[in-house]
């Protein structure tokens, strides 16, 4: 069965252009309209309802809903359905991310575009299964072992799940690498407005395939299409004959694990295709900075009251402003280092003990104070403890 | 303007569906901001259960009440259990025959809403009578936008038990006073 993305049908299955409803379902409609056609999935609080959205909509979409036996089993399938040629995700939150990881490793290796959405708790292990944390900031970058560059987002509101699923694939696409959307319970479980773009109002990006000979086609080589350092993608079924390994191998693909220089351009290729971008592909959003001698740098749940925060703030006359990370990885290391010089504080509030805190002290110049502003248990900090952290500055 | 309404009962009453139909009416069928959310037990039925909306004419940032402007109760429990926060003008709805114990020393509005709804044969749609009767009291949200989130949200084959309910509610709610 062929799927093609046919843009009325799958308006047509979501319904009206402005509705009211929770941020996983969100992010089920921003995977439809992006165009995909397999999910796999297991379900898990708090990420649940994006897998049920998908099995009631996905197949009325023209695509193919499966719930496989555990998480594992889900990113495998994923993969295995990018290579058959499809937009392919799955959902999950902080137990289930973590048995993602050796195949999570395998999909930035094999260069495999596609979607994991974590719907972030907390843990160690099962946690606090209901309720939302960002427990996961780190691992999304690290916790597959070896070296390579993550590509994450992290949604502050509703219509933002819909929104970052759609660029999650388009970024997918483009880099042939896994993309993480880093929900979290909170933002996942509330019910917001979400307008559902037209499709004029939307940008789509499919992968660019292979077009080459076959005989001299290599698909792990800079494209031959565009000069990219992104392979150009040999679809399965369409002739080419491509070998798809974990092990670091050369550019047709085969297997070749002993020589130093085989890794390191390998390696440095997967990096760079990606770190390359990094200023054209960060997003953020700034508020109030101008003239701000404190700045929130915050992302995803949190920036909800710290937004709040900054405008009791500013009642008070204090200069304060935020910067939000809508892209958290690769990490904007420029843009922290110059904001570092421009305020004497940056308060990082974050739903755990402090992870991108760790990266902002990296990148910040010396001169500037960093706070960790943490808080665990499954609730977001209040605005009025972030207040009191501002005057306590 | 910013308002935050705090809605609760047990589970199986069908307080997640009324905080849903109020953000609802607030942002698809008006023009206001909405956000709404929920804590409930791990029963499906039973345990106390609340939803919450905040409503505003501008863009909400943090997305759970900060203290209470509008409380509705529709059974003892959650009465006693979320009351902790109202603001001092707080306005408080109960149904005085599902929250009998409710003196608490503050003006309430009593709306027999569970009444309403075993007079119109079917004690599911107590809660859309709540949602008739907040409308009374308080015009927040015009009244066309909250009827025409109720009819979005309920089967259809229970459009007009829901607006029988509704109306009735309101109608109470509109004479209602503060006690």
């Amino acid at each position: 069965m062929k799927y093609e993305r046919d843009p009325e049908r799958i308006r047509r299955v979501l319904g009206n252009k402005i509705q009211f409803i929770q941020g996983d379902m969100a992010v089920a409609y921003g995977g439809l309209l992006a165009g995909v056609s397999f999910f796999g999935g297991y379900p898990i609080t708090p990420a649940s309802e994006v897998a049920e959205g998908m099995a009631r909509l996905l197949p009325r979409c023209g695509g193919c809903f499966i719930q496989m036996e555990d998480e594992i089993a889900s990113i495998a399938a994923v993969i295995g359905a990018a290579w058959g040629g499809a937009k392919a995700m799955t959902a999950t939150s902080g137990p289930g991310f973590s048995l993602m990881m050796e195949n999570y490793g395998y999909a930035v290796m094999t260069e495999t575009p596609c979607v994991i959405a974590n719907v972030q708790r907390t843990g160690p292990s099962t946690g606090q299964p209901t309720l939302g944390a960002q427990g996961d900031m780190m691992q999304v970058r690290w916790g597959s072992h070896g070296d390579m560059e993550a590509i994450a987002l992290a949604p502050s509101t509703v219509q933002e799940s819909l929104d970052m699923t759609i660029q999650s694939f388009n970024l997918s696409e483009k880099y042939r690498h896994p993309v993480c959307l880093m929900t979290d319970g909170e933002v996942g479980h509330l019910r917001e407005k979400v307008v559902i773009p037209d499709e004029d109002e939307m940008e789509i990006f499919d992968r660019v395939t292979a077009t080459a000979d076959r005989e001299t086609f290599l698909p792990f080589a800079e494209s031959p299409t565009n000069g990219s350092k992104v392979p150009d993608f040999p679809t399965f079924g369409t002739g080419y004959r491509t070998y798809v390994t974990g092990l670091t191998h050369n550019e047709k693909g085969f297997p070749r694990t002993d020589k130093q220089p085989d890794h390191e351009r390998l390696v440095m290729r997967i990096i760079t295709k990606i770190t390359d971008d990094r200023e054209e592909m960060m997003d953020v959003e700034e508020i109030a900075l101008e003239d701000a001698d404190i700045a929130f740098v915050t992302y995803g749940a949190s920036a909800r009251p710290a937004e709040s925060a900054v405008a009791l703030a500013r009642e008070k006359g204090l200069k304060v402003g935020m910067l939000r990370l809508k892209l958290v990885w690769p990490f904007p290391r420029d843009l922290i280092t110059e904001l570092s010089k421009k305020v004497n504080t940056i308060i990082v509030p974050e739903m755990n003990l402090g992870q991108i805190y760790h990266v902002i002290k990296e990148f910040a110049v010396d001169d500037c104070d960093i706070i960790c502003a943490p808080k665990i248990g499954g609730e977001m900090h209040l605005p009025l403890e972030l207040l009191e952290i501002v005057e306590g500055c | 303007m910013k308002k935050d309404i705090r809605i609760c009962g047990f589970g199986g009453q069908g307080v997640i569906l009324s905080g849903f139909i109020i953000g609802k009416a607030a942002c698809v069928f008006h023009t206001f901001n909405a956000v709404q959310s929920q804590s409930y037990g791990p029963e499906a039925r039973g345990g106390a259960a609340r939803s919450e909306v905040i409503v505003s004419d501008e863009k909400i940032g943090y997305p759970r009440p900060t203290g209470v402007d509008v409380y509705v109760a529709i059974a003892q429990e959650a009465f006693n259990t979320y009351q902790d926060d109202l603001r001092e003008d707080a306005i408080i709805i109960i149904d005085p025959d599902l929250v009998p114990n409710h003196d608490i020393g503050r003006p309430i509005y009593k709306v027999q809403v569970q009444k309403i709804a075993e007079d119109l044969g079917n004690k599911i749609v107590t809660n859309i009578a709540m949602i008739g009767a907040i409308s009374g009291i308080y015009d927040l949200i015009p009244k066309e936008a909250m009827l025409n989130a109720v009819v979005d949200s309920v089967p259809k084959r229970f459009t007009d038990l829901n607006i029988k309910a509704f109306e009735r509610g309101y109608e109470a709610g509109k004479n209602a006073k503060p006690e």
